[in-house]
């Protein structure tokens, strides 16, 4: 993939670096475990993330390395127990609140979820509510949120569905989620995520069960709200030729662990970690018919047991023996890159 | 990879597997033999299939990809039209022939945790396919013939064989679909259909699969129709592709053409949309496309090629497939 990011020319990484606001999120050497002792699981081992206004900031990993752990957690969603919280901040800037989420009151916190920070799950159809139609549901946010009534509510509502192609009649509003299809029903979810002009979206795995061409509809509809609604994202994924035609920047997460961050453009065109590395390597494409894909030997680790040292050194090619005993800590690189390895511009072997 | 590129058989010679004017009707339930029409999944679509290529199988959710594929099977069998598998037509097999000779064909989906008995070591997952055929088990030699089949089965897919006591949830995603290939390999078919194998999967395990069904089908000459919504995929893989829509073969030919000059409104709207190419133009206007199920009925418009000497207001009732080059065919209305 990496040799195909020629396209600067509408690069929003370039373009998004200076132009967008100030810190929307910031979270801080997170720490989420679950259960005690054999069998404590260390899901997140000390995030750092960043998100600005009007940035589209992907996180992605396998499966198994923390990201929802990670956004659920900025959501307030993530129970506690199991969870454990055991260290870290989330600092958080949005219109009517600001501070530390891990810090707000049950109370301060709902009223900041869906008004402030908004979510679309992969699964639009577990979210909506089956026995209310579209319309109702759209309404109720802004009744509750924002205090509209009546027929001010359903002129708010059916802009809203106008903003993500649902608009122009009545019909969509009159639906119930059943009546509508996979995509449709994805964009009545943005809809609502968004009717309450969030600070933030939260966006996991938005589109992994949509077709290609509403896939890339979908994308394109998100990537616009964020100038729209002068919003940050958090897109989280898995696929990273999505996020390549998306992101402004990129966190790679690995076994509870950013190991790589930068913009778009310097993710894809010159990775430094060798994860990250090789995961490029190992998608297919055209482009590479005729030739074996890159493996990464072994398996993602799963949390009870993480490797010591670098989590990653049994799987990678460039390993020494201190990574099997030391944590390698971000390093601050050229650009507005990091990494955490100890190996960065060692020679690859053949 | 010497045979990506199977340079297309001159004329006459028979394809390994020829799909001909297949088709599959649902009846509402309940509706019996005399209800109306019912609903055509599966739509006059004829494929060919060269021996040791692999056929890519694309289009949207809901097509008909998977009801396809278990036609071919005889799992579901077709409402119409021929199978012919090394020039058998599967329709003339006595129900017990028909049972042997399917062995030949095995099929590989999405969820290993569907095609696994949870309650089994994989071990005797993998003999209950054996069992039925070669070795009837019983004295010793047999049984002793039998495990070394098994664990010859999974080194060949990378299993530990001191492994097979285990049983299917002590195995990752990756692993469990490993040993899903293996039992699908015991009854050494010479086709494969693998629907969206790999699509569970993570990145980095994807490719190991991926590797290893390449390496497969060298070593043992097999044959894949390879069923997937990811195009990059399919398009680093096959050596042909075919694009359905809407229980139709719309357009199909070498995937190198296809990728190049895709003829077809639907295949160019299809692979313009291939993520990882480019980043997406948000300046540029947003349209959704109004075809989504519950809101429209047929065929689109705008979802026919017309050859350009065919005005599009004589259309005729139905699309047929035009060679248009070699190899290269594209559903359109007759002139
Ligand atoms: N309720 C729970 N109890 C115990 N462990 C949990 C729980 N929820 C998550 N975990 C563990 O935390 C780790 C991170 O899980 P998480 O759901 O964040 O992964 P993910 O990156 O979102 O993966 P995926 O791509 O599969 O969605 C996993 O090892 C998971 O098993
Ligand atoms: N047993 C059945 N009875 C009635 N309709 C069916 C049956 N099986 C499938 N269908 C319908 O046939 C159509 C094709 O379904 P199929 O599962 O083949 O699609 P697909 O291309 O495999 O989709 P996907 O990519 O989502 O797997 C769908 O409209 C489906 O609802
Ligand atoms: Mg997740
Ligand atoms: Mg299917």
């Amino acid at each position: 993939m990496s040799d195909r990011v020629n396209d600067s020319k509408n690069s929003g990484a370039s373009r998004g670096a200076g132009s967008t606001g100030g810190t929307v999120l910031k979270i801080e050497n997170l720490h989420v475990s679950f259960g005690e002792g054999e069998t404590r699981a260390r899901a997140v081992r000390g995030i750092d993330l960043e998100i600005h206004r009007g940035e589209l900031h992907a996180l992605v990993g396998e499966s198994g390395s923390g990201k929802t752990v990670t956004s659920t957690c900025v959501l307030g969603l993530l129970p506690t127990p199991p969870a454990i919280i055991e260290a870290g901040s989330i600092y958080y800037k949005g219109h009517d609140h600001e501070g530390d989420l891990l810090q707000f009151s049950e109370d301060k916190r709902r009223r900041t979820r869906g008004r402030e920070i908004a979510m679309v799950f992969q699964e639009p159809g577990k979210y909506l509510n089956p026995a209310l139609r579209v319309g109702e549901q759209i309404m109720e946010m802004l009744r509750l949120h924002l205090g509209f009534r009546g027929e001010a509510a359903e002129q708010r509502a059916l802009e809203i569905l106008e903003t993500v192609g649902l608009g122009g009649n009545r019909r969509v509003l009159r639906s119930f989620p059943h009546e509508l299809s996979g995509g449709m029903k994805q964009r009545v979810m943005i809809a609502i995520a968004i009717c309450c002009n969030p600070s933030l979206l939260i966006a996991d795995e938005p589109t992994t069960a949509l077709d290609v061409t509403l896939q890339m509809q979908i994308l394109k509809l998100i990537m616009q709200l964020r100038h729209k609604f002068d919003m940050g994202i958090l897109f989280i994924s898995h696929d990273l030729a999505v996020v390549h035609d998306i992101a402004d920047r990129v966190s790679v997460i690995y076994a509870g662990k950013i190991v790589e961050s930068g913009s778009r453009d310097e993710i894809f065109n010159s990775p430094q970690h060798p994860y990250t590395r090789l995961l490029l390597a190992s998608v297919p494409d055209a482009a590479k018919r005729g030739k074996k894909l890159v493996t990464i030997s072994g398996k993602v680790p799963d949390a009870e047991h993480f490797p010591t040292g670098c989590a990653f050194h049994p799987r990678c090619p460039l390993a020494e023996k201190r990574c099997a005993d030391e944590q390698p800590p971000a390093e601050k690189l050229d650009g507005s890159r990091s990494a955490s390895c100890f190996c960065l511009g060692k020679e690859w072997p053949a | 990879m010497s045979s990506m590129n199977i340079a297309s058989s001159a004329g006459s010679a028979r394809s390994f597997i020829e799909i001909d004017s297949l088709e599959k009707t649902f009846h509402a339930r309940g509706a019996g033999a005399r209800g109306k029409g019912g609903f055509k999944a599966v739509d006059n679509v004829s494929l060919d299939i060269e021996r040791n290529s692999i056929f890519g199988l694309v289009g949207e959710s809901g097509c008909g990809k998977t009801t396809l594929s278990r036609a071919v099977l005889f799992l579901d069998p077709p409402t119409g039209g021929e199978i012919r598998i090394d020039g058998i037509d599967m329709r003339t097999l006595s129900a017990s022939r028909l049972r042997t000779f399917r062995k030949r064909i095995q099929i590989v989906f999405q969820d290993p945790n569907s095609s696994l008995n949870p309650k089994m070591s994989i071990e005797n997952s993998i003999k209950e396919g054996l069992n039925n055929i070669k070795y009837a088990a019983g004295e010793p030699e047999r049984r002793a013939k039998l495990d070394n089949r098994v664990d010859e089965l999974l080194a060949l897919v990378g299993i530990t064989p001191g492994h097979k006591t285990r049983f299917p949830h002590e195995f990752s995603g990756g692993q469990k679909q490993r040993i899903v290939i293996a039992r699908a390999l015991s009854v050494e078919p010479d086709f494969l259909i693998l629907d969206e194998p790999v699509s569970n999967l993570d990145v980095s395990i994807q490719a190991q699969i991926i590797n290893l069904l390449l390496e497969l089908k060298e070593k043992l000459s097999l044959t894949y129709l390879f069923i997937s919504h990811d195009l990059n995929l399919v398009s680093y893989l096959s050596d042909k592709i075919a694009v359905m829509y809407k229980g139709q073969i719309v357009e199909s030919g070498n995937t190198e053409r296809i990728m190049a000059e895709p003829v077809h409104p639907y295949t160019k709207k299809l692979f313009s949309a291939i993520p990882g190419v480019t980043r997406i133009d948000e300046e540029q206007e947003l349209v959704f496309h109004v075809d989504e199920p519950g809101y429209s009925e047929g065929l689109p418009e705008g979802y026919c090629f017309y050859p350009s000497e065919l005005a599009e207001g004589e259309a005729q009732a139905s699309p047929q497939m035009l060679e248009i080059n070699d190899g290269h065919s594209v559903a359109c209305f007759e002139a």
